[in-house]
């Protein structure tokens, strides 16, 4: 090997110093980060795209230094944004943000090779690296005797043993670190002086096609790698399978493993169900207090109704939703820290990549049933940009569970207690094709548009199975955290802002107080006093809604919906559900008269669905109309949550609104074709 | 041969890597690189991706990846 000339770097004026890590993805670097840190964290995204800027303050030695968390990267090559963006950090070139004085490499002991691999390409970087060695425990266990000393001997950078979650090797982490960033001379690179002198032999060719320089440094890294563990690492005896490898012989079982596979993902979907109804009906219900204690102490009048009816019904809408984000993510981290993911992928890949997609689209797209926005959250996971906007646009066809309230009404006005041959009920015949019809319309959806409009060459699918391991509790709790915090802050300022615009507009203009008459019941008796006043509420607020803007763009759209069997009430419903899916059974109280407080099985609401009439006589409803309904909202992006999401998550408002017109039109042609054609044939 | 047609829990050594730069470099960043030794570990339920070990680490590639892999036993 050559060895070079010392070269000093320019000193630095500044007096901030920054400090990157990076490392491999599982090598434990999220851990490092964290204890360093504390929860004196940041996270925000790199400008302009949706790869997640990680920074935090670390108190070092009486001084703060900026440490930014670099992606989790297998190499510096600029083949993918994380890449692209690690490289644009350790050169400087991210707006307000330093180029960093030192890089902690987090090195992963038990999987040295690949993991030293980007430690000589920062070092290419001519940036002072410092190793932190993590997994020794494990490394020990499969009896690898690792010489730090030696090795820091060869790489000519300090290699320090942590362990983490036990604030082992810190101390002196941190003090190698301040020298490291202090220093003035730059790092060695010898490898890269030999790889100009690599030729072809007979044995071992190198792909010297296109890439020939860059594929000859590849080849020299590892060449210098290979030096380095061979004379720094023993294996002192030869261990037979290790736990991981008899773990892995289970859970990737050609039979056994897809059916642990389902049996995880159905224990996630049901506790992501019924865990999370409990805490669910706890905040709706602490909302409705909350609603209801702010409606009588403040003064009456608009600022009242703003606060309650705009303000704390919108947004506690969607607030209700965080249990279960925060139980997804809580089961991402942990089926990602176990390293469990990776084997979904494995064992899904050839399935999901029928349609296009990629083996990790399965968990967000289950997720989804649930609910789209954990679900749209969890394609973080996917690395692909194209793959991941895929699942994204295709993540809110799967049936939320804020569609079954709509589902439950339609089918209890119309199809309840019949049945097919006697014992299949209709109305479960229904639901399951509402879910299958949405699951199919998604896989058309994405093989359509992966051959059109996100079209990539399929991505490579070479990815790591990291070795089985307990997760960080502190590290999935944190993440969870984080993630909650993030929805409710950026979402929360969409939702709040979509809330009062749409309380706005059936809010105004006022109408002013009627008075209803009222006849005497059967037995003669005058209607009570509470009868009146019930009466004329009702009566108010449904001229209210009709006279309102929201009642004006109902009568505005009326033509265009009319093709699909729905009048002017049913579009001002249409418009409100668009805070959110289930709003739907509520507005169409409100504009049937029959008070706020009705529920999807309530009779009053079916009775006067059932009894609506249009203004020729004929009913509004018929079981046709009730089926189109379902199918428009099976497909429709009726859900400003979502839309917050997807702006967030894509960075995008071109793709955001590209997604709510593709999934309305489609859900309008399909609409029309089923009440069109239902007529056709003899229905409705 | 290619590494495709390598049965599982046999061994082999990596010579050459074919085809497309971009699958090829993500490879030999991995560790796939001409010498290297690699071993088949299993396949996965559909018969595709397999799993190999090479560098004492685990890594999974569609066959079609492993196909540009050229190696002797």
């Amino acid at each position: 090997m050559k060895t070079e000339k010392q070269i000093t770097k320019t000193p630095t004026s500044k007096k901030e110093i920054t400090i990157a890590i990076a490392g491999n993805p599982n090598a434990g670097k999220t851990t490092l980060f964290n204890v360093l840190t504390g929860l004196r964290q940041k996270i925000a995204n790199y400008p302009g795209v949706t790869v997640e800027r990680k920074e935090g303050i670390w108190k070092l030695e009486g001084e703060s230094l900026q440490l930014i968390d670099l992606p989790g990267l297998y190499s510096l090559d600029v083949t993918s944004l994380d890449e692209q963006i690690a490289c644009d950090v350790l050169t400087g070139k991210v707006p307000n943000l330093p180029q960093p004085d030192a890089v902690i490499a987090v090195v992963d002991a038990t999987n040295l090779e690949r993991n030293l691999y980007l430690v000589t390409q920062i070092l290419e970087f001519r940036i002072p690296v410092v190793v932190a060695l993590t997994m020794m425990d494990s490394a020990e266990k499969q009896s690898l005797q690792i010489d730090a000393k030696k090795m820091s001997e060869l790489l000519q950078v300090p290699v320090i043993p942590v362990i983490a979650s036990q604030k082992q090797g810190i101390q002196e982490l941190s003090s190698a670190v301040m020298k490291a960033a202090k220093t003035e001379t730059l790092p060695h690179i010898p490898w890269l002086a030999d790889s100009e002198y690599i030729l072809e032999d007979d044995e071992i060719h190198l792909s010297l096609s296109d890439d020939a320089a860059a594929n000859k440094k590849i080849f020299a890294r590892y060449n210098f790698i290979s030096e380095v563990y061979q004379e720094s690492v023993k294996q002192l005896n030869t261990v037979e399978r290790n736990v991981s490898e008899k773990i892995d012989g289970f859970l990737t079982h050609k039979f056994f493993g897809l059916i642990i596979l389902v049996g995880i993902l159905l224990l996630v979907f049901q506790t992501i169900f019924s865990w999370a109804s409990l805490p669910m009906d706890l905040l709706e219900n602490a909302f409705g207090a909350l609603g209801d204690f702010v409606r009588t102490t403040l003064p009456e009048g608009m600022l009242n109704d703003l606060i309650v009816d705009g303000i704390i019904a919108g947004v506690g809408g969607v607030l209700v939703f965080l249990p279960q984000i925060l139980l997804l993510f809580l089961f991402l981290s942990i089926l990602e820290d176990t390293g469990y993911m990776a084997r979904a992928a494995f064992l899904l890949d050839k399935l999901m990549s029928r349609f296009g997609l990629h083996g990790k689209a399965f968990l967000p797209l289950l997720s989804s049933f649930a609910c789209a926005i954990p679900g749209i959250m969890a394609t973080r996971t996917i690395e692909n940009p194209k793959d991941r906007l895929a699942t994204i646009m295709i993540a809110p066809f799967m049936s939320c569970s804020a569609r079954l309230p709509v589902y439950s009404l339609m089918i209890a006005t119309f199809f309840a207690g019949q049945s097919f041959f006697g014992f299949i009920s209709v109305g479960a015949v229904l639901m399951l094709a509402m879910y299958a019809f949405g699951v199919l319309t998604a896989i058309i959806a994405a093989f359509i548009m992966k051959r059109t409009i996100l079209k990539s060459p399929p991505p490579p699918f070479v990815m790591e199975l990291p070795p089985y391991r307990l997760p960080n509790l502190r590290t999935v709790f944190q993440n969870m955290l984080t993630r909650a915090g993030l929805f409710l802050k950026r979402a929360g300022t969409v939702i709040l802002a979509i809330s009062i615009i749409l309380w706005a507009i059936t809010y105004f203009p006022r109408t002013a107080n009627t008075e209803v008459l009222m006849a005497n019941d059967a037995n003669g008796n005058p209607p009570s006093v509470e009868e009146i006043q019930k009466a004329n509420e009702d009566f108010r607020q449904s001229e209210q809604i009709k006279n309102s803007y929201a009642g004006r763009i109902g009568h505005v759209i009326e033509p265009v919906i009319q093709p699909l069997g729905f009048d002017w009430k049913i579009g001002v419903a249409l418009i409100a559900s668009f805070a959110a899916r289930e709003v739907l059974v509520s507005t169409l109280s409100i504009i049937y008269n029959v008070g706020k407080d009705e529920n999807e099985e309530s009779e009053t609401l079916i009775s006067a669905i059932k009894d609506a009439k249009k203004e020729d006589g004929t009913p509004v409803w018929t079981p046709l109309t009730a089926l189109t309904l379902m199918v428009f909202f099976v497909l429709a992006m009726q859900c400003m949550s979502t839309v917050a999401v997807v702006r967030r998550e894509t960075n995008s408002w071109a793709w955001t609104l590209f997604m709510v017109g593709y999934m309305t039109i489609l859900a309008y042609i399909a609409a029309f074709l089923t009440y069109q054609g239902g007529k056709f044939l003899g229905f409705g | 041969m290619n590494l495709a047609k390598l049965s599982i829990g046999k061994e082999a050594k990596v010579i050459k890597i074919n085809g497309n730069s971009a699958i090829t470099r993500r490879l030999m960043e991995m560790g796939v690189i001409p010498g290297v030794s690699i071993k088949v570990i299993k396949t996965a339920p559909f018969g595709d991706p397999i799993e190999v070990r090479v560098r004492g680490y685990s890594l999974a590639m569609r066959r079609n990846e492993a196909e540009t892999i050229e190696v002797s036993e």
